[in-house]
């Protein structure tokens, strides 16, 4: 299948087109922008050769916003054109681009980088270290994530966006049904992306083993810490099987093999088979964290430490062990039959266990304790309610038999949004309203954010409650019109106003954070919220060397041993000791630009100029290989104006909320 | 841990001849035996984990270092993870109707 | 990046960083194992699939394949043979028998090279049939890896000339040992389940 030039720019649509131009002139905007204010030295030796998992960190958020709001604007087109029966607002192949971009950038280019953006930001500060494991890794971690995002976001304007579903189940996802070059982009970007996720794995459970600070055994590390652990191995352990199902499918794509097109006996249940085996895990790869972070957010704001430490260790270890039993839920009318549904059908209603026991968990926590409502905690509050709804409609859906009614409705699609949402979307806002003094010394305005709470809160349930009806009265997922018959247009239209409603919420979040940056307090404490542990210890923003002394630490929760201890918060001028840094380096930003011509190639399947481009990888690969730089070491005298900046007189920790 | 000052590495040569016995024990059976399929596929997979796992523990230093329990917990997990997906997709395809 | 050295231990394990980068490998080794895995499960559910085409008796050479799985075995022990030398700190001794080792690997894999062109000799293209596709991929993916390996090994010996045995090129050469021995493991399975299985189909 030859793509030729006339095919590359999509023409005839002013839709497209409009996006086209406002693509271009908004590149040009930047690098005018950046020029002008002669930036390009500071943007590349602060951001973009960075090794800091700080800065890193700050980047996959950024990256995340701005890829909800693509991601929503993608909601918002499916909301308004089911908003009336027939309407002509997208046809259906319009429709299925957008479902399938809003999926595949929600979860893999929002929720993903999201979370993994926190983790870098937090983890090392939580466990008392001063990076990661592989700084460098870290850093090509992130610039891959960047180039698959890239590419994939091209694709509607460059060759034509992929159309058979953020699953991109075959044969529809095949050559023969879909010649285009559209799923070229899903299976190459996607896989370009997700070897940034497997190293980003492999580093934090590494970090988490071998760089906690003096005294934090494994059972007295923050639970955010140990949801990251526990999720770093699911990555690892789920990861390669979507690595090999998306070349399986470039292949099957791009040089005629037949793993999942059924002439010459491919088999397309095994690409579901194999995609469920990755999906099913991913979903608590998003997951965990956020639960790591609601127990962080619920415990520092009920003053209370988390209830029943080891059931929440044991329930994630559970989760993670079931997370690898039960992918065939999400195909159970597939055709394997009785005794394979039941057996899953059993294995996903056990995993909602462990989950219940974390959720009476975090009751407990609240229970007794001394809440404070800022806009974290409303977040954290609304998720267990929300959640719950997701959860239990979860279990409804785990039984087999009943999923035949239930399976690829609007039902379906209600459930899912509502673990994923209350679940992930909510603990993301909450981490990021929790951390965003940590990460930059001012404090989003708790106002704005309660206007942003519930609007976000109501308008999510006035979009999904309603889905539920419209499934069970037999409404379908992926569908881009129903007919006035049906009687579905009453449900349809107020999901649509609730999608609004959400609208109007993110909106909300975006002027909190305009407004913020330009009038917030720059002058508060390194501990706003009174908090617990470890990351609080240092200053708001975190030095660069985050602890001038690495801490020790006596019991969980060390951060307020050391306050109520009075222990460990002064540092002498003579504990001071010269720190040694990773160097810099431009080399990830080089291989994520390789990666991309080189992927760019392959979904425009000029086979020739990819094979040569992958000179490039194989070059950046050799010179990491001769790359002895060992780093630097920050200055005595340094480190003590940077402390001096931030402790009192005394050289003590400021520990009182501002 | 060895930091041995032997004159070769007997160990190593020990499990480099035990692994040529496994592998031609199991082309032998599989090819000059008149064995039922079923029987020859248990005995040669058989071999091949036991061949695996002498390999992992001799050749590869799988416990050695103060991280040999943690590569054997990882390690183990991953097997496990092998083993479902293996069995798993095979089970699942080639179950009722999705059995062609 | 610390400077946590420990001497008592063997030189690749000495310092902090090379114990994680070690740790880190191990953990990358058990990403293999499942990617490895879903190959042999796609294989699993595809080798009967022979649309017609050529099957494992059909094209399969037995007396080749066992030499092949010679050289690697073979190879797998030279390079353990190099770990040791390397631990009793004789620097050409382990380039001796690293280089060796790759000889072997090079030799094992001009011989999968010549059985691929055999089988599209034949034609068993991996566009022929479902069983043929997940043949190719499983081997062919094995094969990149000990192409890769081939390759970075090379590089490391390189660096083991240049700076000698320090720490930091110790460590290296014991994480492609790992690596390597990995393969030979895979082979292991590759050998039972996709040549002998296919003998006695």
């Amino acid at each position: 299948m030859d793509i030729k030039w006339d095919e590359i720019l999509i023409t005839g649509d002013p839709i497209i087109l409009g996006s086209q131009i406002a693509i271009l002139l908004t590149s040009l905007g930047i690098i005018g922008g950046i020029t002008y204010l002669k930036r390009w030295g500071w943007l590349w030796r602060e951001w973009i050769t960075t090794v800091d998992h700080k800065r890193i960190g700050i980047m996959y958020i950024i990256a995340a916003v701005l890829m909800f709001f693509r991601g929503g604007m993608d909601g918002l087109m499916m909301k308004a054109q089911t908003s009336r029966p027939e309407m002509s607002l997208l046809d259906a192949q319009h429709y299925n681009e957008v479902f399938t971009a809003h999926g595949v950038i929600m979860i893999l280019f929002m929720a993903m980088p999201f979370l993994i953006g926190l983790m870098n930001v937090v983890i090392p500060l939580q466990i008392g270290a001063r990076d990661v494991a592989f700084p460098q890794l870290n850093a090509l971690s992130f610039w891959l994530f960047f180039s698959g995002a890239m590419l994939f976001n091209i694709a509607f304007v460059v060759g034509g966006a992929p159309d058979a579903g953020w699953t991109s189940y075959f044969p529809l996802a095949g050559k023969e049904f879909s010649p285009g070059i559209g799923n070229n982009y899903y299976a190459i970007s996607l896989q370009i992306a997700g070897l940034g996720t497997l190293m980003t794995g492999i580093n934090f459970i590494v970090t988490i083993l071998k760089m906690r600070t003096k005294g934090m055994t494994l059972m007295r590390m923050p639970m955010f810490t140990w949801t990251s652990l526990v999720t770093s191995v699911i990555i690892v352990a789920a990861f390669p099987i979507f690595t090999v199902a998306l070349a399986l499918m470039t292949f099957d794509r791009l040089y005629g093999t037949h793993f999942f097109t059924v002439a010459a006996g491919g088999s397309d249940m095994l690409w579901a088979n194999l995609f469920w085996l990755w999906g099913h895990p991913e979903v608590y790869i998003v997951v965990l964290p956020a639960f790591g972070m609601f127990s962080e957010i619920i415990s520092t704001f009920s003053r209370k430490q988390l209830f029943g430490y080891k059931s929440m260790v044991f329930s994630i270890l559970a989760i993670a062990l079931l997370s690898m039993l039960v992918w065939v839920h999400h195909f159970y009318t597939m055709g394997s039959g009785a005794l394979v549904n039941s057996f899953f059908s059993i294995t996903t209603m056990m995993i909602a266990i462990p989950t219940g026991v974390k959720m009476f968990n975090w009751l407990f926590t609240m229970r007794k304790g001394r809440i404070k409502i800022t806009t974290a905690m409303l977040w954290s509050l609304a998720f267990i309610p929300n959640f719950v709804i997701g959860g239990v409609t979860g279990v409804m859906l785990a039984m087999g038999a009943a999923d035949y009614q239930y399976h690829n409705t609007l039902f379906l699609v209600a459930h899912f949004h509502y673990v994923l949402i209350p679940g992930v979307v909510f603990a993301v806002f909450a981490g990021l309203y929790y951390w965003w003094p940590k990460m930059f010394g001012f404090l989003l305005n708790e106002k704005i954010g309660k206007w942003h709470f519930w609007l976000f809160v109501i308008g999510f349930n006035v979009t999904f409650m309603p889905m539920f009806f419209l499934g069970l009265n037999g409404a379908v997922r992926r569908s881009y019109t129903f007919s006035v018959e049906s009687g579905f247009a009453p449900l349809f239209l107020l999901s649509a106003i609730g999608s609004v409603i959400l609208a109007i919420g993110f909106a909300a979040f975006c002027y909190n954070i305009y407004w913020s940056i330009r009038y917030a307090d720059r002058n508060i404490s390194n501990d706003p919220w009174n908090a617990r542990t470890l990351e609080w210890a240092t200053a708001s923003p975190v030095q660069h060397y985050n602890f001038a002394k690495l801490p020790e630490v006596k019991s969980a929760d060390a951060f307020w041993y050391m306050k109520k201890n009075n222990e460990g918060l002064t540092l002498k001028d003579d504990e001071i000791e010269e720190i040694h840094m990773p160097s810099n380096s431009g080399l990830p930003f080089l291989m994520c630009v390789a990666f991309g011509i080189v992927g760019f190639f392959l979904v425009f399947e000029w086979h020739l100029l990819a094979a040569i481009s992958s000179i490039l990888i194989i070059a950046g690969l050799i010179y990491r290989s001769f790359d002895y730089n060992d780093g630097y070491h920050i200055h005595k005298d340094e480190i003590k104006e940077t402390e001096k900046a931030w402790r009192n007189t005394e050289g003590k920790v400021n520990n009182h909320v501002s | 841990m060895e930091k041995s000052s032997q004159r070769f590495p007997l160990t190593h040569v020990f499990g480099f001849v035990l692994s040529l016995v496994l592998t031609f024990a199991a082309a032998w059976v599989a090819l000059e035996m008149k064995l039922s399929f079923s029987i020859v596929m248990w005995i040669i997979g058989t071999l091949a984990v036991i061949q695996a796992g002498l390999q992992l523990f001799m050749f590869m230093h799988m416990t050695e270092g103060e991280d040999g329990k943690v590569n054997i917990i990882n390690i183990g997990f991953m097997v496990f993870c092998a083993v479902v997906i293996v069995v798993g997709s095979i089970w699942v395809l080639t179950s009722g109707h999705a059995a062609h | 990046m610390s400077a946590n050295v420990n001497t008592a231990l063997p030189l690749e394990y000495q310092t902090e960083q090379s114990r994680m980068n070690i740790l880190g490998f191990w953990i990358f080794l058990g990403a293999e194992i499942v990617l490895f895995a879903t190959l042999f499960s796609v294989y699993g559910v595809l080798y009967k699939n022979y649309a017609g085409g050529p099957t494992h008796q059909e094209i399969f050479m037995m007396k080749e394949v066992m030499i092949q799985t010679v050289l690697l075995l073979t190879s797998s022990f030279t390079m353990g043979v190099a770990i040791w030398e390397m631990r009793r700190n004789n620097k050409k001794g382990l380039i001796g028998w690293f280089i060796l080792t790759l000889l072997l690997g090079a030799g094992f894999l001009y011989m999968e090279i010549n059985e691929f062109i055999h089988y599209v000799h034949e034609g068993a293209t991996m566009q022929t049939s479902a069983f043929l596709s997940s043949l190719f991929v499983l081997l062919g993916t094995h094969g990149a890896h000990v192409t890769f390996g081939i390759f970075w090994a090379t590089m490391v010996i390189i660096q083991i000339s240049k700076r000698g045995l320090t720490p930091v090129t110790a460590r290296k050469t014991f994480i492609i040992g790992l690596y390597w021995h990995f393969l030979d493991v895979v082979w292991i399975f590759i050998f039972t389940f996709v040549y002998l299985k296919g003998m006695v189909l």
